[in-house]
């Protein structure tokens, strides 16, 4: 009884958090996706969904967060193998962590200054000789720093997966004939999948909402349907709007959690 | 015209600057038999298997396989397959994938793959396993996956790192047997590492007991056993009672104050040596009759003898494994028999051990 009673009092917090935090806003979108501009109640916000402006949107923000997603893995799993053979791997680790501790709006305006007109980069291209190029507000620019600050989210995954790795297992693989490269597609790679799912969740689901680096890197060159949230919000004041672009947000990340679901191969 | 199939030429071992882990180690291992390297932990017998797989290098010394010096030869260029001690199967494969996991690396045909792998779960007791996952099986069972995708490649050579050292004892048992069997059927040669003595007696054809990095003494498992070239051997393989002694004359040892007929000879007079009887070679009398005198300190039942303990006028321990029952605080005499008596010399190499003994059963045959 005694126990109970306790556990029930650990679980307040938790409850409060859950009820307040994620449920209650929850409902509210779901409520104001339902009402139009003048707050009459009306499906019309789902039928503009499926209009092409924002079919266009939700497929630009499929793209970026695809390609951020990708280069984030093909830079992130490469260096997490190199990071599970160095010699002091923490102290690595932590310095490709460290980043992540800084303010989001602190880095993107750092490189706001370093992809400027005047900016490090320009710099460097007219030392070069290649000469001074539009850089900042570039589909380019806007992937390369997303990818900046998403990657450690991605390594720190795949890290743990190579890291709970048994390393006889290598040992096995070569023993029966599997060359280096054998090895990793047979073995190494997927038995870190979960590591490359959970990576690949952590950043394509937040990257698909990316508002404020597409305005301040990107100068609202590229429209997500983070954006278009922001811009109904606070610009257009359509509420209605907004929320119904959340709720279909909500579900592409239900979506995309489901399919890259970790599941115990045969449990 | 040779049957050798693994050699090692003076082979060195050492990480960095930390104690050599082999020193200066030569063996020939032929075709066909099966090989158990027995030792401590940390005596290196899992470097020399590591080394014949592949996955370390020598510091020095050449190590050959087939008369092809191996060293520089990558772990998946070598005609060997190894069973690991936690069995390294993948768990992402089911006991199918498992196993045709070397015959997929080598391309095979996947008509060829079933049929091979089929003949491998059949030879290792599991047929109609192939669709299991790793994680529904039991120890013994993974045991046996493991060793059907060693035997799946038709390695010249398998070697067997304490492959049965996670299972309980009655299916070690059966595992021991079960592996003896295996190797005489498939005829190749298996190198077995282990640091159970009994284990390793009851296997091999032929045992090398390692210490800090050297071989200390080979042979068939009767050799070893019967003649320890030194007290680690004598102690490490089966329990024994060493004491110190006095090589008088040819044939006769002194020891514990008393002179005793013995086997040996060919040492100097009156050189001082150690001697080995086996606790199963001391025989209860009456204390009046015996040869050596003890006062029993202990008995403890091991189901099949006693074992007792008992202490002489000198202070040594002596132990016996006994069928007859004695009690604490009795005085009993021990009788045993010339052939009991082993003596070992301090510091000999094995080339002159083998040597000495060699020229036992020479003067045998020329005394008849």
């Amino acid at each position: 009884m005694e126990n109970k009673v306790t556990r029930n009092l650990y679980m307040i917090p938790y409850a409060l958090w859950i009820i307040f935090f994620v449920i209650a806003p929850i409902l509210l979108v779901v409520y104001y996706s339902f009402l139009d501009i003048e707050g009459n109640f009306s499906i019309v916000n789902y039928q503009n969904f499926f209009t092409s402006t924002y079919l266009k949107m939700t497929f630009s923000s499929f793209w970026y967060a695809f390609l951020i997603t990708a280069i984030s893995l093909l830079v992130a799993y490469p260096t997490a193998l190199f990071l599970t053979r160095t010699k002091h791997k923490q102290l690595w680790l932590l310095l490709i962590i460290v980043p992540s501790w800084i303010n989001l709006l602190l880095k993107a305006y750092a490189f706001i200054g370093i992809f400027g007109a005047y900016g490090t980069a320009n710099n460097i291209l007219e030392f070069i000789g290649v000469g001074s190029q539009q850089i900042l507000f570039t589909d380019f620019s806007f992937v390369f720093v997303s990818v900046y600050i998403f990657i450690p989210f991605m390594i720190l995954p795949i890290f743990n997966a190579l890291e709970s790795l048994n390393p006889t297992l290598l040992d096995a693989a070569n023993d029966l004939g599997a060359s280096k490269w054998a090895t990793f597609l047979r073995v190494v790679f997927p038995l870190t999948i979960n590591g490359v799912k959970s990576g690949c969740q952590v950043v394509f689901i937040p990257a698909l909402s990316l508002f404020m680096l597409t305005r301040l890197i990107a100068g609202n060159r590229v429209i997500t349907l983070g954006t278009a949230i922001e811009q109904h919000f606070l610009v257009t004041q359509d509420w209605g709007m907004g929320s119904t672009i959340a709720v279909f947000l909500i579900i592409i990340m239900f979506v995309i959690i489901s399919l890259t679901g970790i599941r115990k191969r045969g449990a | 015209m040779t049957n050798t199939i693994i050699q090692f030429n003076n082979v060195t071992k050492q990480y960095d600057n930390d104690p050599v882990v082999l020193d200066n180690v030569s063996f020939e291992i032929e075709r066909g038999k099966f090989y158990t390297l027995l030792g401590p932990s940390g005596c290196g017998k899992t470097t020399i298997l590591r080394l014949i797989a592949g996955f370390t290098e020598a510091t020095s010394g050449d190590i050959y396989f087939d008369n092809k010096k191996i060293n520089d030869i990558p772990a998946n260029k070598r005609q060997v397959n190894t069973v690991f001690q936690d069995y390294a199967l993948f768990p992402h494969l089911n006991v199918f994938e498992n196993i045709a996991f070397g015959l997929r690396i080598k391309k095979m045909k996947n008509t060829e793959v079933e049929a091979k792998v089929k003949e491998a779960l059949s030879f290792v007791n599991l047929p109609g396993y192939e669709q299991r996952e790793i994680h529904d099986m039991s120890g013994g069972q993974r045991q046996r996956v493991a060793i059907a995708r060693a035997i799946v490649n038709e390695p010249e050579v398998i070697l067997l790192d304490e492959p049965l050292s996670a299972l309980d004892l009655k299916l070690r048992y059966q595992m021991q047997g079960e592996l003896r069997d295996l190797q005489r059927r498939l005829g190749i040669t298996f190198i077995f590492v282990t640091h159970d003595q009994e284990e390793a007696l009851a296997m091999s054809d032929e045992i090398f007991v390692l210490n800090k990095g050297n071989i200390q003494q080979s042979g068939t498992p009767i050799d070893i056993y019967d003649e320890p070239i030194n007290r680690f051997v004598a102690d490490f393989i089966g329990e024994s009672n060493i004491v110190k002694g006095t090589m008088i004359e040819d044939f006769l040892v002194e020891f514990g104050g008393k002179r005793f007929e013995c086997v040996d000879q060919g040492m100097h007079p009156n050189e001082p040596i150690e001697i080995v009887i086996r606790p199963e070679d001391l025989e209860i009398t009456s204390f009046d009759s015996g040869m050596l005198k003890i006062e029993v300190t202990s008995q403890l039942f091991r189901g099949v003898h006693y074992e007792i303990t008992g202490i002489d006028h000198d202070g040594n321990e002596w132990l016996v494994h006994s069928t007859k029952k004695a009690n604490v605080g009795d005085k009993i005499g021990l009788h045993f028999g010339p052939e009991a008596v082993h003596v070992m010399r301090f510091n000999e190499t094995e080339e002159d051990f083998d040597r000495r003994l060699d020229s036992y059963s020479e003067g045998e045959a020329d005394g008849k």
